[in-house]
């Protein structure tokens, strides 16, 4: 293999791995909140991609505006996710939401389909992605440079209210401890709710960069890269943002130079992650950054 | 004052409490003693608002708050440092205070606060930037304390402040609790540490099996003999 080759596949990987992460922050922040896999987050994603489509082709919005609408949009709609068919469940055994979270997973698709149809769409790309740049021989495309530079200031501003603000300190509370955090006078729901907002808001992102680099859409999109964000955070150690971020960019990696070293094997790239799945909770079930379930003492 | 009045909770199908009836003047300490399972902590539970199978009343500032939530309570001016400490181990210490005054927004006020938390623990002061959960179990108790009075309450609940700890301990906590009360805070206690607990108090409650079979001052309560005999070994 070339060095322009080599280099080329490393830029797709880590463009595939940075909206591989996105996604997997999602997962892993509503696990580590509500011990809950939010399935219906990969549709999130999905109706990103949409409401970008949709602002541009029906009300004519310029890009930018069509893209900030489509996460705010986006970000409501993970949040009515929550309201409606998780928050009634707070109390009830674990299953239930979960079950709740796969039957929303399907009721947005279904509705997807029967309002957006499923035919898949083209998606218009701006020029200013579809450039191409010689850097000492090899050539980039600019989506494989702006998908991981825009993920990466998404992610520092994920960190910096995980880290740096109250709300992001009462999450991190509330991952140890639901309880006591409401002895602390924080409202939990509203705290939940931001959570989702934030999850979700990432994932739409990610969903219309995705559309961005295929360039097409239709409403069943969010499913597979979904079930890769989640085994991303498994990968990673679910409930860990970190553990996510490596997971994604891992994954990625893994499935390109997969398809990269064995073409003959391209066709299971997407079986590639599965196994890796079943591989890593067999023998490392917490992931690779997850803690230890504590024993209470 | 806080004034609870025939007050029942369920958990499942358990009747824990069944219709206690206490008051707690502002600036005193009250104390409710009785043995493991007799709803002392159920008792907090509730007026705190962590439990929601419960009918009665619990009048504070002219409210009833029977129904309101575990923050709406916070913010009405009461606190309560559970059982167990249950602080969070994860976070620095200075995490933990600050969570402790989630619902102020004076963030100055907040930071001179925690300077008077770090003036009552010293430790605190000193390990403010390690995790919490490398404290020991009395370090841990001192921040639990500690936190709660970030948020700057009129009433502290403490539930069970001296379980686990060693007897020098034990009376640095008691010490602690006359001094936050000197400084005005109203103290509403439960105490396995009967004696130590009706020496600290102005008022006690004596509960049994959900119900307050006792009552009188600190002094009175450690006099009387069946008090004695239950509840400070004869």
């Amino acid at each position: 293999m070339s060095l322009e080759m080599f280099v080329q596949h490393l830029c797709n990987a880590t463009t595939l791995g940075s909206l591989y992460a996105l996604t997997a922050i999602g997962y892993t922040m509503v696990y580590g909140i509500l011990r809950l896999i939010n399935f219906a987050h990969g549709d999130i994603f999905m109706l990103g991609a949409y409401f970008v489509f949709f602002g541009g082709a029906l009300f004519a919005l310029p890009w930018g505006v069509a893209v900030i609408g489509a996460i705010i949009l986006s970000t409501a709609c993970g949040i009515m996710v929550d309201r409606v068919a998780y928050r009634p469940l707070r109390d009830a055994p674990r299953i239930s939401a979960l079950i709740s979270s796969i039957g929303v997973s399907f009721l947005i698709e279904n509705l997807a389909i029967v309002i957006f149809t499923a035919i898949p769409r083209p998606v218009h790309q701006p020029e200013w992605l579809s450039q191409v740049f010689l850097v000492g021989g090899v050539r980039i495309l600019s989506l494989t440079l702006v998908v991981p530079a825009i993920s990466f200031l998404l992610v520092a501003g994920l960190l910096w209210i995980v880290y740096k603000t109250k709300p992001g300190l009462a999450m991190r509370a509330i991952s140890k401890d639901i309880e006591t955090t409401r002895l602390m006078g924080v409202s939990v729901d509203k705290i939940i709710a931001l959570t989702f907002g934030l999850g979700s808001a990432l994932a739409a992102a990610s969903g219309i960069m995705w559309a961005l680099r295929y360039p097409q859409i239709n409403p069943l999109m969010g499913i597979f890269p979904g079930f890769k964000a989640f085994i991303a955070a498994v990968l990673g150690g679910i409930g860990s943002i970190q553990g996510a971020l490596i997971g994604g960019l891992l994954l990625g990696f893994i499935e390109i130079l997969v398809v990269a070293f064995l073409p003959a094997l391209s066709g299971y790239k997407d079986a590639f992650a599965f196994v890796l799945l079943i591989v890593i909770l067999l023998i490392k079930p917490t992931g690779l950054m997850g803690e230890k379930l504590e024993e209470k003492v | 004052m806080l004034s609870v009045r025939d007050l029942h909770v369920h958990y499942g199908g358990i009747h824990a409490l069944q219709g206690i009836s206490l008051e707690v003047p502002l600036g005193k300490v009250v104390t409710l003693i009785g043995a493991n399972g007799a709803g002392k902590s159920s008792t907090l539970r509730a007026i705190a608002g962590l439990v929601r199978q419960k009918s009665g009343a619990i009048l504070w500032k002219d409210r009833d708050l029977i129904h309101s939530s575990a923050d709406d309570i916070v913010k009405s001016g009461i606190a309560m440092s559970p059982e167990g400490r249950r602080i969070f181990p994860q976070l620095t210490v200075r995490e933990n205070l600050l969570l402790g005054a989630y619902i102020r927004n004076d963030a100055a006020e907040v930071e001179n606060d925690l300077e008077w938390v770090y003036t009552l623990f010293p430790r605190m002061r000193e390990r403010s930037w390690q995790k919490g959960g490398t404290l020991s179990g009395g370090e841990q108790q001192m921040l639990a304390l500690g936190r709660a009075l970030m948020s700057r309450p009129d009433l502290v609940m403490l539930d069970e402040p001296s379980l686990g700890l060693a007897p020098l301990l034990v009376k640095e906590v008691f010490d602690i609790i006359r001094t936050v009360n000197e400084r005005g805070k109203t103290v509403l206690l439960v105490e396995q540490n009967a004696y130590a607990a009706l020496k600290v108090a102005h008022y006690a409650y004596v509960l049994e099996v959900g119900n307050i079979v006792l009552q009188g001052t600190g002094e009175e309560l450690i006099a009387d003999p069946r008090v004695r005999e239950a509840y400070l070994g004869g």
